[in-house]
């Protein structure tokens, strides 16, 4: 096995008292796509601050994020810069973001590239290439457009080609489908999946919609609570989730359910209050299965054979 | 006749966004037509989806059916009467609510939950003797629990939130509710239980709803009828449970095909359509769904199918309806 490119290591944030991030341990490796799935508010796109060196002003961070074996968190923010873009690109939900409004999308693409140093035609064709890569249908026009008019399907593309431009080791695709119509969403699934044969490294993929995650992930990662509760292959935490939290998530999806339900199953209750200390285990208030232990004590990691575990006091048994 | 509301042949159209100058000069601006051909009922107490994608004119629908965009042909009826004149319409607001897209941000921060849900009847002028009483008893009709009256909205869950919303679209005893994306921005969690909710509304207390979304999961399991919208044209209507078992438009089997399957072990391998939809200022000539789909043949290209019945209570405009490949079973497909 080859070491992993991306690997972090006890990673906590907090935004003040709100303790946003607690211990999150999460690798991925070269031609990997990884999910991270988990509900609003659990962390999931404060994690990708983090995984991209962006965290919010002013937010309190510790542990490890390696990249290629280098702690990108105890970089000066200059290395840092630097990375972005060649080392870690990232793509929001709101493709806008991605963009400045005012400038063509061609000069932003060239732009992007300025570390890099070919002449700006060299850099312009490279831009209309991976345009055309990502599936605009008119490369050399879209690079004369403005982001605002395009449809909303072909922003995230073109997105996807800033984020790919220079390279990146590492991916990070925060909600990339969730803006998106279901047949936009369905297309932008099959460009990832395409991309990562050609990508030489590692995809990150946060959502909170699990049909996103069975359709693109090797891996998953479950968060509750600012934790990750359980991570395995996507085919174990489907079809065998040993955390009470991810089989719950599994049995609310609508998609899970085969013909008419008649009642909708539901997680009763709400996320805990991430300020203060949590004691115990953080999902205990809505766990089915809690026990004396759950109160008082913070879970175990569980080991299911090489690949799968979960943080549960009552997984194991 | 038992229709809750019914439409025929609505055509809807708006003016085109103009430049200013075109607004400032007194001539009419072109106007494009954003919905056309509906027909549509409601039964008292049914939940009917209608089902689009972004820019298909589902807001444009639920708008006009409230009176607030103006038909430019067509007949709407609400229980029996014809929305035409004062009187009629004035029916349909006592008789009707809507939930807006986001209801939760326009809930006023600084009221407390058993001020709001009592709120429409104020807004009303409808008198009421009690309205501590009255809140408890919407709060109930909801399955919330009483204690809540005191709460400000950022003390609520999510879920509860958008129970608040529901209970004061029940305030005025509506026989109707069109709710616009009811579980937007929800969690998977949560969701189940503002549909469960609308569905009791439904069985128990004989509301009718209709449901818009863009989301196919979201009524699969709640809706007892659905449409699907396409360009503005319903292109497919009949009960839930037979459409997303035997589609007969090519543009529902799409959709139901596109829908991201969280089983790894049944994850598809091609695209379930391709393109995008046209802009409806250049609406393609024949079926408007001919350039995304899969089967057309050379008559979808010239000939605009009309609505036609493929089995009780199922229309489709399909030239090819009969022809359309049918969901794979997915333990075939796994097994291959
Ligand atoms: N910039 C910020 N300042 C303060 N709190 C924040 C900030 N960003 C996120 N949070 C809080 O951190 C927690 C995790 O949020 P987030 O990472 O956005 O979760 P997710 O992406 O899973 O929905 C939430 O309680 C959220 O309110
Ligand atoms: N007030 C308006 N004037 C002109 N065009 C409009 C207006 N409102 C909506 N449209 C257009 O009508 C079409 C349908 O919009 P809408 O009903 O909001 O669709 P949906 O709710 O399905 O997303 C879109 O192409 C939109 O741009
Ligand atoms: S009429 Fe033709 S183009 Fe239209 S949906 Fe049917 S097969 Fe496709
Ligand atoms: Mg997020
Ligand atoms: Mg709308």
């Amino acid at each position: 096995m080859t070491a992993p490119l991306l690997d972090v290591r006890g990673l906590s944030l907090s935004y003040g008292p709100v303790r946003a991030l607690r211990g999150v341990s999460i690798d991925a490796r070269a031609g990997e796509i990884i999910g991270i799935v988990g509900e609003s508010g659990c962390g999931k796109s404060t994690l990708a601050s983090a995984l991209i060196g962006l965290p919010a002003p002013g937010a309190t961070v510790a542990g490890e994020v390696r990249i290629a074996g280098e702690d990108f968190l105890a970089l000066p923010e200059a290395r840092r810069r630097e990375w972005r873009g060649a080392r870690v690109a990232m793509v929001f939900q709101d493709p806008m973001t991605s963009f400045n409004p005012v400038l063509t999308l061609g000069d932003q693409l060239v732009d992007f590239q300025h570390r890099s140093p070919v002449p700006r035609a060299e850099k312009r064709a490279r831009a209309a290439a991976i345009l055309a890569r990502v599936g605009l249908p008119d490369p050399d026009l879209a690079l004369r457009r403005h982001i605002h008019e395009l449809s909303g399907g072909m922003r995230q593309r073109a997105a996807i080609a800033a984020a790919l431009l220079m390279r990146p080791m590492l991916l990070v695709a925060d909600e990339p489908t969730t803006a998106l119509d279901v047949t936009m969403e369905a297309q932008i699934i099959h460009l990832l999946r395409e991309l990562r044969a050609e990508h030489q490294g590692a995809i990150v993929v946060i959502t909170h919609h699990l049909g996103v995650i069975g359709e693109l992930c090797d891996r998953v990662y479950v968060m509750y609570a600012g934790e990750v509760v359980e991570e395995g292959t996507v085919d174990e935490i489907y079809h065998s989730p040993r955390h009470p939290y991810t089989r719950a998530l599994i049995d609310c999806d609508p998609a899970h359910i085969d013909g008419p339900a008649g009642r909708l199953p539901t997680i009763p209750g709400r996320l805990p209050d991430l300020t203060g200390t949590l004691r115990g285990c953080a999902f205990q208030p809505r766990c089915p299965r809690a026990g004396p232990r759950c109160l008082a004590l913070a879970p175990p990691r569980v080991a299911f054979g090489p690949t799968q575990a979960a943080f549960c006091h009552e997984a194991g048994r | 006749m038992s229709d809750l509301y019914r439409i025929e042949g609505l055509r809807v159209d708006l003016p085109l966004p103009g430049d200013l100058l075109s607004a400032l000069l007194p001539i009419r601006r072109p106007r494009l037509t954003i919905l056309d051909q509906i027909d549509l009922a409601i039964a008292p107490g049914e939940t009917f989806g209608l089902v689009g994608e972004s820019g298909s004119g589902k807001t444009t629908l639920a708008r006009t059916m409230l009176g607030l965009a103006a038909p430019a042909a067509g007949r709407l009826v609400f229980r029996g009467a014809d929305l035409t004149g004062r009187a009629a319409w004035a029916g349909l607001r006592r008789g009707s609510a809507m939930m807006f897209q986001d209801p939760v941000g326009s809930l006023s921060p600084r009221m407390r939950v058993g001020a709001l849900v009592t709120e429409p009847l104020i807004i009303a002028g409808r008198p009421i003797a009690d309205r501590a009483a009255e809140a408890q008893r919407l709060l109930a009709r909801v399955g919330l629990p009483p204690g809540l009256a005191g709460r400000y909205p950022h003390e609520l869950s999510g879920g509860q939130a958008r129970r608040v919303c529901v209970a004061r679209a029940l305030a005025l005893d509506p026989a109707l509710i069109i709710a616009d994306e009811p579980t937007a921005g929800l969690d998977v969690s949560i969701q189940g239980e503002i549909l469960n909710l609308m569905a009791d509304l439904g069985r128990d207390q004989g509301v009718g709803f209709l449901v818009i979304t863009h989301n196919l999961a979201v009524i699969r399991h709640s809706a007892d009828r659905i449409g699907i919208l396409y360009l503005g044209r319903l292109v497919e209507t009949g009960p839930a449970a037979q459409v997303f078992a035997r589609p007969a438009h090519p543009y529902t089997a799409s959709l139901i095909a596109s829908e991201p399957n969280p089983d790894p072990r049944r994850r598809r391998a091609d695209l379930a359509i391709r393109g995008e939809i046209p802009s409806l200022l250049r609406r393609p000539a024949g079926c408007p769904f001919h350039t995304r789909c899969p089967i057309a043949v050379a008559k979808c290209r010239s000939i605009d199918p009309g609505p036609r019945a493929v089995a009780p209570g199922r229309m489709v405009r399909c030239h090819l309806a009969e022809d359309i490949p049918q969901p794979r079973n997915p333990a075939e497909e796994h097994s291959r």
